[in-house]
């Protein structure tokens, strides 16, 4: 008598499934969140002065460890129904925002560009537009780059304690524009605009750094001497 | 105009510069209608507004260009969030109508005149259904989902309470969904274009944890009619609700935790309208005879008042 009620009027086996499914998804985005703080443990080593000179064979060692990811994404891609992406998108968004982050931040440290969509979704071995498949939405694309923002405040920081003086200028011209391009945004008070007003702290103290370099010559020193 | 995709360019004299400049293009849908069947471009952005930004920055740089880009995406996004949140308020005031409506049956001599009367609300509402499934048409539901489950579970509330008052049993959810499938005759398409030659269906299908959320209301809506029928000398109904109640909640229990945690939270609320009604019941079995009938809507709105009292606190 109990449970027939709700048995007759609604599939209940699909609320199991649904259960199972979160199980399934949860053990794969573990096994990604792992992989993930590897390769950021790998990638952090940059800000310390010995780091700088290796960043070229790190992110050669990061984009090793993305085809893991790669592997696992597709694994990820198989725990459940094709067109339910967004039913179950709030399990792996931090982690797909994590790995975002990381790819925008190797690509900088490689070429001192900004990373497009279409070039995360390759790393990452997924796609861009929903209905292709498993895709990368494009808030979690901006919240990644806001989180490599943070970073590269920290690293205009450490680039001067490390002696590098150039490094901090050509950040400052990079994220003011990130910042022009953000701007251009219409967003509503959702988490990606919370995050989105964190990237005028960073633009702040990136400034801060580029002027007292500036005031104390230090730029200029760099320029006299034929550097960028 | 024609259907299909025009593109409107937008000329701004900057006067700094003495020259004609064109900060946007503008994709402009013709065949697209908000939900009161205007038509309305899809994504119009006036250039008042975004000149600042859009004129100031160097657009040709690659990475505005993509900020571009972003910048449209994620507008068309938002503004058919707020579309579909606009649906679901008008079904929710309508559906909430029918409600009251409804409720008049405990006091009015012809039943069959409000159901008919209920119908027809309804039909407005599944009208506005059937545009949230117009703007759901390729998108994944679940993207929209917050947007529009308000206005669903009461819609659910409306339509199983409609149901139990004409046939005493829950409403499937297969039966809910049934009504919602719309067809598009021929005749509805556009001037302009060929008939098609075979009707489009569009569906709109609610979830089982709407349909659970919706149902979990209704027992609120059940209870005020078992306690205003009985006040009204309506010795069966309050019985009929009783028992029709503790099937619910017992459904309900069964399903425990293990369901979605927003029906874990309706679970509180049920238990407090089936105990109500019980104790309805339990009054009306030990001293309905005592009391004559016209004396009996007193003795319960002084009961109740003394619940919705304890409500109050809750």
């Amino acid at each position: 008598m109990h449970a027939f009620c709700f048995c007759k009027f609604i599939p209940l086996s699909s609320q199991l499934t649904a259960h199972v499914i979160f199980q399934d998804i949860r053990k794969v985005v573990q096994v990604l969140e792992q992989t993930a703080r590897e390769i950021l443990t790998l990638l952090q080593s940059v800000h310390q002065p010995s780091g700088f000179k290796e960043i070229p064979s790190k992110c050669q060692k990061a984009r090793e460890l993305f085809c893991t990811v790669r592997t696992h994404l597709g694994e990820l891609k198989t725990k459940f129904p094709v067109d339910q992406y967004y039913r179950f998108h709030e399990h792996w968004r931090f982690v797909l925002q994590r790995l975002a982050f990381l790819a925008a931040f190797v690509v900088y440290l490689e070429s001192e560009s900004l990373v497009t969509r279409e070039e995360v979704a390759q790393i990452l071995g997924i796609e861009v537009v929903r209905e292709k498949g498993f895709h990368l939405d494009v808030e979690d694309y901006l919240a990644g780059v806001l989180i490599m923002a943070s970073e590269l405040s920290r690293l205009a920081v450490n680039s001067v304690t490390a002696g590098d003086y150039s490094r901090p200028l050509r950040i400052s011209n990079f994220i003011n524009e990130l910042d022009s391009g953000f701007r251009l945004l219409n967003l509503k008070n959702d988490p990606l605009r919370k995050r989105y007003d964190g990237l005028k702290y960073d633009v702040k103290k990136i400034e801060e750094v580029v002027y007292d370099l500036s005031i104390r010559g230090l730029s200029k020193e760099l320029e006299a001497g034929g550097d960028k | 105009m024609g259907c299909g995709r025009w593109t409107i360019y937008f000329l701004t004299h900057d006067a700094t510069r003495s020259a004609w400049i064109q900060p946007l293009a503008v994709e402009y849908w013709s065949n697209t209608t908000n939900y009161r069947g205007e038509g309305y471009p899809r994504r119009m952005k006036t250039s008042q507004k975004t000149d600042d930004r859009d004129t100031g920055a160097n657009l040709t740089s690659p990475v505005m260009a993509a900020f571009k880009v972003f910048q449209q995406e994620l507008d068309t996004k938002h503004d058919k969030h707020e579309r579909l949140v606009k649906l679901s308020r008008d079904i929710t005031i309508e559906s909430k109508r029918t409600i009251f409506l409804l409720h008049r049956v405990t006091s009015v001599p012809d039943v069959e005149e409000v159901l008919t009367e209920a119908d027809l609300k309804l039909d407005g509402v599944r009208l506005n259904i059937r545009m949230i499934a117009e703007e759901l048409r390729g998108e994944d539901l679940h993207q929209f989902h917050r947007a529009f489950t308000p206005g669903i579970q009461e819609y659910v509330e409306a339509v199983s309470f409609h149901h139990f008052i004409r046939h005493r049993t829950l409403i499937s959810l297969e039966e809910i969904n049934t009504k919602l499938v719309f067809v598009k005759e021929p005749e509805d398409t556009p001037e302009g274009q060929q008939p098609m030659g075979t009707p489009q269906v569009l569906t709109f299908q609610v979830t089982p944890t709407d349909y659970l959320l919706g149902v979990a209301d209704l027992t609120g809506e059940l209870m005020r009619m078992c306690i205003s029928s009985v006040g009204n000398g309506d010795m069966d109904t309050p019985f009929q609700v009783s028992m029709f109640l503790r099937q619910i909640h017992d459904g309900f229990s069964y399903i425990g935790n293990t369901g979605p945690y927003e029906v874990s939270k309706k679970l509180h609320t049920l238990r407090q309208s089936l105990s109500k009604v019980e104790d309805a019941c339990y009054t009306l079995k030990v001293r309905g005879s005592e009391i004559p009938k016209h004396m009996l809507a007193d003795v319960f709105s002084s009961r109740t008042a003394m619940m919705d009292q304890d409500e109050g606190m809750a």
